[in-house]
């Protein structure tokens, strides 16, 4: 029980309503039992007046019967924090996202919104649909690697490097534009089916000295306990995601190498055909599930 | 003068690596028989203690980021991948928790989720420095199979 107690204070301590905790930790006392759901808790998201698809029937040939947030496996505080936008700091790198849309940057002297206008019109979906088919790269590109297209090709600027502060931002931004609405991906065009096997591929394969695959903790193991970590299904859908840990946005190739680091695996580059792949797949195996970009996290 | 020292050093290495490789066997020679390892790998009786502590250690066997047990209620943030320890020497002798501790896959099958700790079957892209090496040494997993050996409920 205590063991419990300790987790949900971990995630806690690093919420705003500290004194809260410590409160509710003393009136537990040691040895209480503190209500701790294994699985899935059975709540609902709804973030501004808007209500969150959390939970929904897995597409065709999926290995599960339902996919299930991420948010639905955090503890009541976190899910709290995800709810308020007031609250959410992962707020803080949406209006910074906004800001950098509106700016112009490069040789070109465009902004963002000097081809797209205002991005709650032009953006309200578009974030549930990447990673997406490029027909001129042949591959699929994410939210990232879109964004720093527009950015050579249209306005003359540089690429981002991966995980500065800006790409976050403006990452978040864009898919905080689709909150809400359901991830789906177009398997149809050009060659997006290959990516998908080849995700999936890498989705089974074990992989480091700990041999362990990512099935391995996010399908056999999910609503399981691995240390203070309460295993969800590992979906995609609230990335950039803000995390009380780092204090910061984490992105989504980030939280694939860490993931793979974990397994003492060599951690392949972002953004590399490995990793988007992977990206393809596990967005996949998240459809039907609300954007909630910027999820708050442990 | 400087011969001497490093003649030293050369010896003292020599003695110490043969102390501790002549007698481990080495992870590929492991024999499994009835999902049961019936050898110690070094041929040094386990310490109980130090495989508590091996078994704690998030470097080492890490094993209650999956499995929670009683005893240890002192540790914070045990899992529930895995089942609970206690009592598991009620449930398996001493060559079969080296089975399992060494390779569970040899015991438990190839979609086991535990690791093999003295095992080099290992995943894909292993870290470089990794490479070759066994998450425990055979000591090691002598002196957790020692301390499962106390967990009698
Ligand atoms: C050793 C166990 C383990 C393995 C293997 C693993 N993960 Fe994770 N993963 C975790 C933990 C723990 C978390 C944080 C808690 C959670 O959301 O499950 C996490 C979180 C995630 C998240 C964030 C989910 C969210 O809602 O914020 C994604 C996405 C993810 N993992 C994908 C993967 C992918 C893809 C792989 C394989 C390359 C993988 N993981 C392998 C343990 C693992
Ligand atoms: C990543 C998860 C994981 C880790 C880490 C892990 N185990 Fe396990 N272990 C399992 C699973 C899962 C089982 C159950 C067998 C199965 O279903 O595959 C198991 C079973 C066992 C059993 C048999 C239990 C019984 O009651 O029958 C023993 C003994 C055991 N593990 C010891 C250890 C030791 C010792 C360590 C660390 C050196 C360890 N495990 C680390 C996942 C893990």
């Amino acid at each position: 029980m205590s063991d419990r107690r300790g987790r949900r204070l971990a995630e806690r301590c690093h919420v705003k309503r500290l004194s809260w905790a410590i409160a509710l930790a003393a009136a537990a006392g040691p040895g209480m039992v503190v209500l701790a759901a294994d699985g899935p808790v059975d709540d609902q998201l709804v973030i501004d007046g808007r209500e969150m698809i959390t939970r929904t029937m897995a597409p065709a040939g999926h290995p599960l019967p339902e996919v299930l947030s991420g948010w639905l496996f955090r503890e009541a505080e976190t899910r709290a924090t995800e709810a308020d936008s007031f609250a959410n700091p992962g707020m803080l790198a949406v209006e910074r996202g906004e800001e950098l849309w509106n700016t112009v940057d490069g040789s070109a002297g465009k902004s963002c919104t000097s081809c797209h206008g205002n991005a709650a019109d032009s953006m309200k979906t578009v974030g549930a649909n990447y990673p997406k088919w490029d027909a001129a790269a042949a591959k699929p590109v994410n939210v990232e690697l879109q964004i720093n297209k527009c950015r050579v090709a249209q306005m003359g600027a540089e690429a981002y490097g991966f995980d500065a502060p800006d790409q976050l931002a403006l990452t978040a931004y864009v898919k905080h534009q689709a909150l809400g609405t359901p991830m789906h991906l177009d398997l149809a065009a050009g060659d997006m089916q290959s990516w998908w096997d080849k995700g999936k591929a890498v989705y089974y394969t074990r992989m480091g000295q700990l041999n362990l695959a990512c099935a391995s903790c996010h399908e056999a193991s999910t609503g399981k306990y691995i240390r203070a970590d309460h295993l969800s299904q590992g979906q995609v859908n609230g990335f950039p995601t803000y995390r009380f840990n780092t204090g910061g946005m984490v992105s989504l190739h980030n939280r694939f190498r860490g993931c793979i680091r974990d397994t003492r695996a060599e951690m392949p580059k972002a953004f590399s055909d490995e990793l988007l792949a992977l990206e393809v797949y596990v967005t996949w195996r998240g459809t039907g599930l609300s954007v909630e970009t910027p999820a708050v996290r442990q | 003068m400087r011969s001497v020292i490093g003649w030293a050093a050369a010896c003292a290495a020599l003695v110490s690596s043969s102390v501790s490789l002549a007698a481990d066997t080495a992870p590929d020679q492991v024999r499994f028989e009835e999902n049961a390892v019936t050898a110690t790998l070094t041929g040094l009786a386990g310490d109980p203690d130090a495989g508590a502590k091996a078994f704690v250690d998030r470097k080492l066997g890490n094993c209650l980021a999956c499995h929670a047990v009683k005893s240890l209620s002192k540790e914070q943030f045990h899992g529930d991948v895995a089942p609970p320890l206690d009592g598991v020497a009620e449930r398996w002798s001493p060559a079969q928790l080296r089975a399992i501790v060494a390779d569970s896959k040899a015991v438990f099958g190839p979609d086991t989720v535990m690791p093999g700790f003295y095992s080099l079957k290992v995943g894909i892209n292993v870290r470089k420095d990794l490479v070759g090496k066994t998450i425990l040494t055979a000591q090691q997993v002598e002196d957790v199979v020692a301390y499962l050996a106390t967990l009698k409920d």
